[in-house]
């Protein structure tokens, strides 16, 4: 894991940029990586429900301070552009992005990414809230993806009344096909996913002896990440960042 | 999108946004985790228009409580006003919307 001293040299370039989308369509995406060759490895951050936002836009630039190439594709963009929220606000009342556009659309940067010059060839990915379920399920579609982290990625657990068009498969079906290892960070408090719902993942995953590690954390409920957020938990977000980057630093990283 | 409860209704008014008011023809009802409403889940409704831009849109996030508190107003300014034909009016309600606005609203969901 990189560590940072006071006598290092830091420096990142943050910036929009376009990349191919699901069905050879052309998508936004913001990207930031540390300055110089590498190689470094690199996380697919998927944004949440709120939509394609700061909070998002923030963690993007916070990995690539932890010496990772970052990107974070804009997933509704085919629902126009404004404010993050009101874009949001639309996807909602759609009832949602169907899961292949999602699937196709992360495989995409997740290609983009291995693809550059500064790359060790090794890439993550990251999600939280519905993205920690879209996380999930990427992670079980797609082959080259080396670890994933999702963060109380609700409707991974799905009754048959559930599912649609858009989400014709629970993610947990999709269980055997995982091919990388996971970490999940939980909310015992949480609601969507319930804790019972998350021992049903863990159940599968075992099931098919997957790598992963789960985390449930006391006292907190659905995004205790988000600062800027009512369910905000100093301590279990602090804890949890540093699993999120001890995770990735042992399935991304390549030794010196 | 964590829970993927939503229903929408065909409306018609105006609403007032940022540029002023705008017609409205859709509602869209959610119960999610809010994006300011300090409460872990919220009763969501965005009032859209189909045609005007994003920003235009009325919406709120309210309480589960609040919810119910605003459909009971909604329900008994109704009531006062229009009387007789309100009550016309509820008994063509499908049985359909019947158990969503009656039963889940009023009441509250069944957890």
């Amino acid at each position: 894991m990189l560590k940072y001293r006071t006598d290092m040299y830091e420096g990142m370039i943050a910036e929009t940029v376009v990349v191919p989308g699901h069905n050879g369509t052309v998508i936004n995406a913001y990207f930031a990586r540390p300055l110089g060759p590498g190689p470094f490895p690199g996380v697919v951050l998927i944004h949440h429900a709120p939509g394609w936002d700061e909070w998002y836009r923030e963690t993007t630039r916070k990995f690539a301070h932890h010496g990772y190439l970052a990107i974070s594709p804009n997933i509704y963009y085919q629902f126009g552009h404004g404010a993050p929220e009101d874009i949001a606000a639309k996807v909602r009342a759609s009832g949602g992005v169907p899961d292949d556009d999602v699937v196709g659309d992360i495989t995409e940067s997740l290609h983009r990414l291995k693809s550059l010059p500064q790359s060790n060839g090794k890439v993550g990915l990251f999600g939280t809230c519905s993205a920690g379920r879209q996380t999930f399920l990427v992670a079980c579609r797609t082959k080259g993806v080396d670890a994933a982290v999702d963060c109380w990625g609700g409707r991974v657990v799905m009754s048959q009344q559930e599912l649609t068009p858009k989400y014709p498969v629970a993610p947990i079906d999709y269980t055997k096909d995982l091919s990388c290892p996971l970490l999940g960070l939980f909310g015992e408090e949480d609601q969507f996913p319930t804790p019972q719902q998350v021992v049903q993942h863990e159940q599968e995953l075992k099931k098919y002896g997957k790598t992963y590690e789960f985390h449930m954390y006391p006292k907190a409920g659905h995004g205790f990440f988000y600062y800027d957020r009512s369910g905000y938990r100093q301590e279990q977000a602090v804890d949890g960042w540093n699993k999120v980057f001890a995770f990735f630093a042992k399935y991304l990283e390549t030794p010196d | 999108m964590c829970t993927g409860i939503v229903e929408n209704t065909k409306i018609s008014g105006h609403g007032k946004g940022p540029q002023g008011w705008f017609p409205l023809e859709q509602a869209s009802v959610s119960y999610d985790h809010p994006d300011h409403a300090r409460s872990e889940r919220a009763v969501i409704i965005d009032l859209l228009s189909n045609s005007a831009r994003p920003e235009s849109r009325v919406a709120v996030e309210l309480t589960p409580q609040s919810a119910r508190d605003l459909v009971h107003a909604i329900l008994a300014t109704l009531s006062r006003g229009e009387g007789d034909r309100r009550e016309q009016e509820t008994s063509e309600i499908t049985d359909h919307s019947k158990n969503h606005l009656l039963k889940e609203m009023v009441s509250g969901p069944s957890d």
